[in-house]
């Protein structure tokens, strides 16, 4: 991109001014694009930073909401955050390997054949589940039919399945973008397919499945809708995500978003704050990963 | 993709005449096993829950005494049941297709603004910040849809009233709070900073000689970018567009907290109205007996089929731009 | 898959870091209560157990867990406000061991609630009485006084100004200014909804000619989703009008209308005012089963007539163990004096004694056998 920037213009001196005209017209455009743009988006992180670093502070973070009544202030997010943490790791754990592993049968193995193209149908398909169908489906089956009790699992079972399609997603079109000349070399120099996948193409894949994972992660984090169904909702600390009722940061919103009263809308956005600084840590972390590990 | 196909053969081919066993072999079958495994798995997990949604989805069908398709009306709790998806279905389509209309030309700019206009120091921290806010969780937009932007917007609504009203659109009497415009809005700005993400990464995919070739022909900033890099970059655009779309059709709480709800199908997209699958779903899902629930089911699987055609759509347009392309 | 296991490694710890940074969580608020819990009556019983139902009891529930806890520590009610339909499903399917509902169980619910509760049937137990208010947005009105056939009127989009003549004969003296009316609705189902239009069309049926239920079937006017929404709308447009439950309009500091009575007094909406509604109300349960019929248009002075009762939905008998042991303690607490006086502060009003001594009576059959 440096290039474009240092020659345009001066190679070509007799450039028309028509020309010129339009190159001008364009780049206003997209200076006011951008400033569109950055408008409403600045505004919703302001919003949430301005009205949650008001609520936030050591008590608010290390606390739960036990004992806190109809109209009393104070109480925290500590449950929720554990929860959260909890249920997006199992989530994770189960849904990215699968997920991976398809991705790579769908574009390794499964090139032009039925089945690929019957687990790529359905995947797809799957993009479009509403998240409380997710919640309703892991209801039904793990709760209502196996009778499990609710659990932060089983929050984690409907974040999964969420997860399942959109980084099966992200992760073919990475693995598409592989040069087929580098899978090409390695075959060539007699590595096995397995190896040359394990150790070419998914590393090469890598910083775009990354990419891929923690958007789908940050999405599930904001997840509420299958959370209620699964993980019920809980006013005091759950480390263990495979009994009793569980909290969660959306969750936690939503309800302290719907309270009449003042300070419960306050400790919502204290969460929210709470829920983004979570996911941008993570993201930068799994950015910083990336970079570092990544073949240019 | 044929090529790689065409040199396992051969390369399975020749390691077969030379040694029986490679070293590779049983790597590869419990690899590709395991690839398989995964892939039959995911398949038989959206196959249950298809074959469960189909299942839960039949009572209300069977039940309802209105006509599914065109009724406007969601009275799944009345006795006897009487409900249609033809204003979800109006008020998905439209938000959804109004977002995308004002988000793609924005999210464009933005990634080529960062790929070829800003500063390079500034570059790499706006294409952070932009990948930031597509993380983002959606309630969190419908807090502030609801909490900021339905109290801030009444300027700008009666602005395209008074001035645009010719449009049948912008049309209506009763016009600002929480219409099927400021949703479209919130959802646009939901999507922005998706579909400017992933157009990012593929303009910084355009193979540079394609860029240097048109600069020496003396084309001017725009000029390249029209010749060389958006030629390239439009099937991932249009992927990155269609991902978007899937995003706000499916949107759930941000449009449930910003939506108002009015009966029947209103065009008049600046008054207070409007309603979508995944808002019905969760606005009336606590209130449901056992035919509602079912109902909403019902309406989930139409959700389903629409974003599966919408996800056809783009993968055959992908695909046609590519042969065109390549 | 180096790099897997790296990131796996790194997420580990990120994760541990995370926990281990805020691994002082407590569940300790006694620091921030404000001390105001009275010791319940009746026994201890600690258990962990889980219930839903009611978004518009969520308050109340919340302070009496918190009430009972103070003096019962091992005891944890996790109360999930879901919804009534989805509450009382969940009890049904034996994830909630009580379920809190705006409204009575239809047959086929109480038919799945019979099964639930091992062929005992399952009581309703009126618990709280939630004023509904009609709040409005209107400068220079203090004290708005309407009749139902006005407010039927307006809700119906009939009247459309704030000037007219209607609204003026309720309000002799009051300058009305000439603003637009915006009505505002629950754009979701709710019980609310179903409390509001029930009492127009009982009172003013010929009026209020569109069904009843939780769902509004009127024409016109703005939803918000839940009652925060419909407040958030009352609360940013000058000259709307909407009905949401008493708590909500008090804490945005709304005017609330004083609505005219089976007496034909105007009545202000107090947690008094609202239980005198109820007195009158008739027993339609059967045995044990409490379910309640109210009397919107009965001619109680000072009663004021906009309420919903909601309840709590237990077995009688066929809970076991530790959880039926602890819904009967609970609810015990629930109904008695302490508990129904926590609901004032609240935006509830308590049960009138006539109703309440039924409850305890009911609640002292229940049994965990």
């Amino acid at each position: 991109m440096s290039v474009l920037t240092a020659k345009t213009g001066q190679a070509i001196p007799e450039t028309s001014l028509g020309r010129k005209l339009k190159d001008r017209t364009v780049l206003i455009a997209v200076y006011v694009a951008f400033a569109l743009a950055v408008i409403p988006l600045v505004s919703v992180l302001y919003k949430v930073i301005s009205e949650g670093v008001q609520v936030i502070s050591a008590d608010f973070l290390t606390r739960s909401m036990n004992g806190i009544g109809g109209r009393d202030a104070g109480g925290g997010v500590y449950h929720s955050i554990v929860g959260t943490l909890e249920q997006v790791a199992l989530a994770s754990a189960m849904s990215i390997p699968i997920a991976v592993l398809t991705a790579v049968y769908l574009v390794e193995y499964g090139q032009g054949k039925r089945l690929a193209k019957t687990i790529s149908f359905f995947v797809d398909v799957m993009t479009g589940i509403p998240s409380i169908v997710a919640g309703l489906f892991v209801l039904a089956f793990w709760i209502l039919v196996l009778g499990f009790e609710v659990s932060g699992f089983a929050g984690a079972l409907a974040l999964g399945v969420l997860m399942i399609p959109t980084v099966v997603r992200s992760a073919e079109e990475m693995l598409k973008l592989v040069p087929n000349e580098l899978r090409e070399a390695s075959y060539a120099l007699g590595v096995p397919r397995w190896r040359t996948v394990m150790k070419v193409v998914l590393p090469t894949a890598f910083t775009g499945i990354v990419t891929g994972i923690m958007l789908a992660v940050a999405r599930v984090m904001g997840e509420t809708a299958p959370l209620l169904l699964t993980i019920w909702v809980t006013k005091v600390i759950n480390f263990n995500a495979f009994q009793g009722a569980q909290s969660s940061l959306p969750t936690y919103i939503w309800e302290q978003a719907s309270d009449p009263n003042q300070v419960a809308v306050a400790r919502a956005w204290g969460a929210a704050l709470t829920l983004i600084f979570i996911i941008m840590v993570l993201n930068i972390g799994a950015r910083l990963l990336a970079r570092r590990t990544s073949i240019r | 993709m044929t090529s790689i196909d065409d040199v396992q053969t051969a390369a399975v081919g020749v390691s077969r005449r030379r040694r029986a066993i490679s070293t590779g072999r049983r790597g590869d079958k419990i690899f590709r096993g395991a690839a398989l495994g995964s892939g039959v798995f995911v398949l038989v997990i959206m196959g249950a829950i298809a074959a469960f949604l189909v299942w839960k989805a039949i009572p209300a069908l069977q039940a309802n005494q209105g006509s599914f398709l065109t009724d406007t009306e969601w009275r799944a709790n009345s006795d006897p049941p009487r409900f249609g998806i033809a204003q979800l279905a109006f008020g998905t389509v439209m938000s959804a297709f109004l977002a995308l209309l004002m988000a793609t030309p924005v999210a464009i700019g933005i990634a080529l603004f960062i790929s070829f206009y800003a500063p390079r120091k500034l570059a790499d921290g706006l294409g952070f910040i932009v990948d930031l806010l597509a993380a983002v969780p959606s309630i969190i937009y419908g807090l502030w849809g609801l909490h900021f932007l339905v109290m801030n917007s009444d300027g700008v609504v009666s602005f395209l009233n008074t001035y645009l009203g010719w449009i049948p659109l912008f049309a209506g009497e009763n016009v600002g709070g929480q219409s099927l415009f400021i949703g479209s809005v919130v959802l646009a700005i939901m999507i922005l900073p998706i579909i400017s993400s992933i157009s990012r990464e593929v303009f910084l995919q355009v193979p540079t000689p394609h860029i240097e070739a048109a600069q020496a022909l003396g084309a001017t900033r725009w000029e390249t970018i029209r010749l060389s890099v958006l030629p390239y970059g439009r099937s991932g655009v249009i992927s990155a567009m269609m991902l978007g779309l899937g995003r706000a059709l499916g949107e759930t709480v941000a449009i449930a907290l910003v939506l108002s709800t009015v009966a029947g199908i209103n065009w008049h997209i600046l008054e207070p109205g409007g309603n979508t699958f995944a808002a019905n779903i969760v606005r009336t899902f606590g209130e449901s007996g056992e035919i509602g629930r079912s109902a909403l089911i019902a309406s989930g699987l139409v959700l389903f089929v629409i974003t599966m055609i919408v996800n056809m759509a783009a993968r055959a347009i992908v695909s046609r731009r590519k042969e065109f392309t390549e | 898959m180096k790099n897997g296991i790296r990131l796996a490694a790194i997420g580990g710890a990120l994760l541990t870091g995370a926990l281990a940074l805020s691994a002082c969580g407590s569940d300790d608020n006694s620091g921030n209560g404000n001390g105001t819990a009275a010791a319940p009556e009746g026994n201890c019983v600690e258990a962990t157990v889980n219930a839903a139902g009611s978004s518009a009891q969520k308050n109340a529930v919340d302070e009496w867990i918190k009430n009972y806890t103070a003096n019962c520590a091992g005891a944890v009610l996790n109360y999930n406000p879901s919804g009534s339909g989805a509450g009382i499903e969940a009890f049904n399917g034996k994830q909630a061991a009580f379920a809190g509902s705006d409204s009575v169980m239809k047959p086929e619910e109480a038919e799945a609630a019979k099964t639930r509760c091992a062929g005992n049937p399952a009581l309703h137990l009126p618990m709280v009485v939630g004023p509904v208010a009609i709040a409005y947005n209107l400068d220079g009105v203090e004290g708005l006084q309407l009749s139902p056939e006005t407010l039927a009127n307006i809700f119906a989009n009939k009247i459309k100004k704030w000037n007219d003549p209607a609204i003026a004969a309720d309000n002799p003296g009051v300058t009305l200014p000439d603003t637009n009316i915006t009505t505002v609705h629950r754009a979701d189902e709710s019980g609310t909804t179903d409390n509001f239009t029930k009492y127009l069309a009982a009172v003013v049926p010929d009026i209020w000619t569109f069904e009843t239920g939780k769902v509004w079937t009127a024409p016109g006017g703005q939803g918000g989703t839940k009652s925060d929404g419909v407040t958030t709308l009352v609360k940013q447009s000058k000259g709307s009008i909407g009905y949401v439950e008493m708590s909500y309009a008090e804490n945005a500091s709304l005017s609330t209308v004083k609505v005219k009575n089976g007496a034909g007094e105007y009545t202000e909406l107090t947690a008094d005012s609202a239980s005198k509604v109820v007195a009158g109300a008739q027993v339609v349960g059967t045995g044990n089963d409490l379910a309640l019929k109210i009397d919107f248009a009965a001619k109680t002075p000072g009663a004021y007539p906009i309420v919903l009762v909601t309840y709590e939905i237990a077995c009688e008998k066929g809970l076991t163990g530790k959880e039926g042991e602890f819904v009967k303690s609970f609810l015990t607490y629930t109904a008695s004096e302490a508990g129904q006086e926590a609901l004032k502060g609240l935006g509830y009003a308590p049960l009138p004694p006539e109703i309440i001594s039924k409850v305890r009576t009911s609640i002292d059959a229940i049994s965990a056998a």
